[in-house]
């Protein structure tokens, strides 16, 4: 059998699950919606500044909306650039990249390969965290009907599916931030810097988005899309928000894609 | 496709204004045990990793067996397997891990041959222990075995007994000998004359990033000792007899001694005309420059271009293997 994308995606799952960092990252995406959960149970304040934060004691499926606002602003971005900035870097520096460059793989199938492993780390701290606030939060306020944007009311069932469709929805976002940092980690050749880099990049995004006379620019930046899913929360659902975050997504992960691909396939191997 | 595992032509590598590797041209013919001798820092790893398409020349091409690696990638690989520098894992899984990983990257049967690579370079027994808690013989060794899943005709080593302590060195050289010995072609980097000279029966001699010398390392050995010392039951005669010879030059009577200059080939026939005349020969003995010092000079001297190989100019392709 020849090698191909899959065998490194396979090996690159392999790799992450035998590395210790992976589960800072899992651990975090647990930890947060856990800690955040008990302290609603355990005081009767609410965050009522964000989206669905007037309403976490009534239904506990507004924890996971709530959760979602928190979480884009760092804590999501820090997960994925930790592996993502990580993933080629790291072969960098331990000097393990000219050993799977000598085997039978080309060095388009490395990348691709190592890019969907980001993304499944990605995907999968979402699904955690997803997961642990949803279950969490039925439990401490109930799994209840829900209040959407439009002031509607919608029943639990409905408003699971539309929770779930909306972290589906985050996952546009949060999978460019992920190829800008696989971008990074090719680039810069240092985990360290890779992982920073791609939070700064982030945050400076959002520096643009509240300096004055910049507003009109504000509909056009990455972390602008990862509010989109807030479009699933209206009555009737409004979709242009989400088609908006696509192609604006599109704009930052295709160039960050090529960038990082056509970088990885001229560059010189030469640590180690 | 091209029978010659190794063929670089005028392969030149840049750094700035640094030259790392100056029109290098270098052919392994198939079978050989090619020794790529050079000071550190001649260039050596550079040249080879552009071999292996893990860094794009400046300028030149490289052809394992027939073909690009430097434009093909990893397909030019087929066949082919080795390091550059120190062989590097994945310290946080176990040997064998980190071969199946190979293999699976290897693809074909070499799952297959991961235990028999193991066992080849005696690491069976370590095998599930964590690449990290290896010593560097070990993964040195793991190296090798790496380079064996790819049943490869061609395994290009660099400086693979380097840091070895003697025992391991010794296992090192006694290994790669048996791979050549099983019809493997190896090209083997090293700064180390001796570990050339007992491997290898060919050699490029690299410095400061050009070859200044390419050939059979018998001839570079027979080079080394142009000039002679000899002593005889009567020098007038001898004397005259060393001046018939053709190929002898500067023959004159030194002291109690006749010195001259001459290659090896024609010392051995002026033995045979020595024996013929009834002359008796108390000694005849190589003097001057030894492989080692020849090997300075032409590591060491003051530029590439001074330095004299006899009978063999610098960076031309031998015809014999």
């Amino acid at each position: 059998m020849r090698p191909g994308v899959l065998t490194v995606y396979r090996w690159e799952l392999r790799k992450l699950i035998a590395l210790k960092r992976t589960y800072i990252g899992l651990f975090a995406a647990i930890g947060v919606p856990l800690a955040f959960t008990i302290s609603l149970a355990l005081r009767s304040g609410r965050p009522n500044d964000v989206p669905f934060g007037a309403y976490v004691h009534q239904s506990g499926l507004a924890i996971p909306l709530v959760l979602l606002t928190f979480a884009s602003a760092f804590l999501l971005p820090l997960i994925t650039a930790l592996v993502a900035g990580d993933i080629v870097a790291s072969e960098d520096q331990n000097g393990t990249l000219k050993t799977i460059l000598t085997r039978s793989l080309q060095r388009g199938q490395v990348f691709f390969g190592k890019v969907l492993a980001a993304l499944t780390y990605t995907l999968v701290s979402m699904v955690l965290l997803g997961g642990v606030a949803i279950i969490a939060g039925a439990m401490v306020s109930g799994f209840n009907s829900l209040t959407t944007l439009s002031g509607t009311t919608v029943s639990a069932g409905s408003a699971l599916a539309l929770v779930l469709a909306s972290f589906g929805v985050y996952l546009i976002p949060l999978f460019t931030v992920a190829l800008i940092g696989v971008m990074l980690s090719v680039v810069t050749r240092n985990s360290a810097a890779a992982v920073v880099g791609t939070l700064v990049t982030v945050l400076l995004i959002e520096l643009i988005g509240i300096l004055p006379g910049l507003e009109s620019l504000q509909p056009y930046l990455l972390t602008r899309q990862f509010d989109a899913w807030q479009g699933l929360l209206r009555q009737p659902i409004d979709w242009s928000p989400i088609a908006h975050a696509a192609w604006v997504c599109a704009l930052y992960c295709i160039p960050a894609l090529v960038v990082g691909f056509l970088v990885f396939l001229r560059r010189d191997v030469a640590g180690g | 496709m091209s029978d010659t595992p190794v063929e670089a032509r005028g392969l030149v590598k840049q750094y700035g204004r640094i030259t790392a590797v100056d029109h290098v041209d270098l052919t392994v013919n198939r079978g050989d045990v090619y020794g790529f001798l050079g000071p550190n820092g001649a260039g050596k790893t550079t040249a080879l990793r552009m071999m292996l398409g893990l860094i794009y020349p400046t300028a030149g091409s490289v052809r394992l067996f027939g073909r690009d690696p430097i434009g093909e990638g990893a397909a030019a690989l087929d066949g082919v397997a080795g390091f550059v520098e120190a062989p590097r894992f994945y310290p946080y899984m176990s040997a064998r891990t980190n071969m199946r990983m190979m293999a699976a990257y290897d693809g074909d049967e070499a799952p297959e041959r991961v235990e028999e690579a193991l066992e080849t370079v005696e690491l069976t027994g370590r095998a599930d222990d964590k690449v990290g808690g290896y010593s560097h013989g070990m993964r040195q060794r793991l190296g090798i075995a790496a380079a064996l899943l790819r049943r490869p005709n061609l395994l290009l080593l660099d400086e693979p007994a380097t840091g070895l302590d003697p025992g391991g060195m010794r296992d090192m050289r006694t290994l790669i000998r048996r791979l050549a010995d099983g019809g493997m072609t190896v090209l083997l980097s090293s700064h180390l004359l001796a570990e050339v000279e007992e491997l290898c029966d060919r050699v490029a001699i690299i410095r400061a990033g050009r070859i200044v010398y390419e050939g059979a390392i018998h001839e570079l050995k027979a080079s080394a000792a142009s000039a002679y010392r000899l002593r005889t039951s009567d020098n007038a005669t001898a004397l005259g007899v060393c001046q018939a010879q053709t190929g002898v030059a500067a023959a004159r009577i030194e002291g109690a001694d006749i010195r001259m200059e001459a290659g090896e080939p024609t010392i051995a026939e002026l033995s045979v005309a020595l024996i013929e005349a009834k002359l008796q020969i108390t000694a005849l003995v190589p003097e001057g420059a030894t492989l080692e010092d020849l090997f300075f000079r032409l590591t060491e001297g003051s530029t590439p271009g001074e330095i004299e190989v006899p009978d063999r100019p610098a960076g031309v392709v031998g015809g014999t293997a």
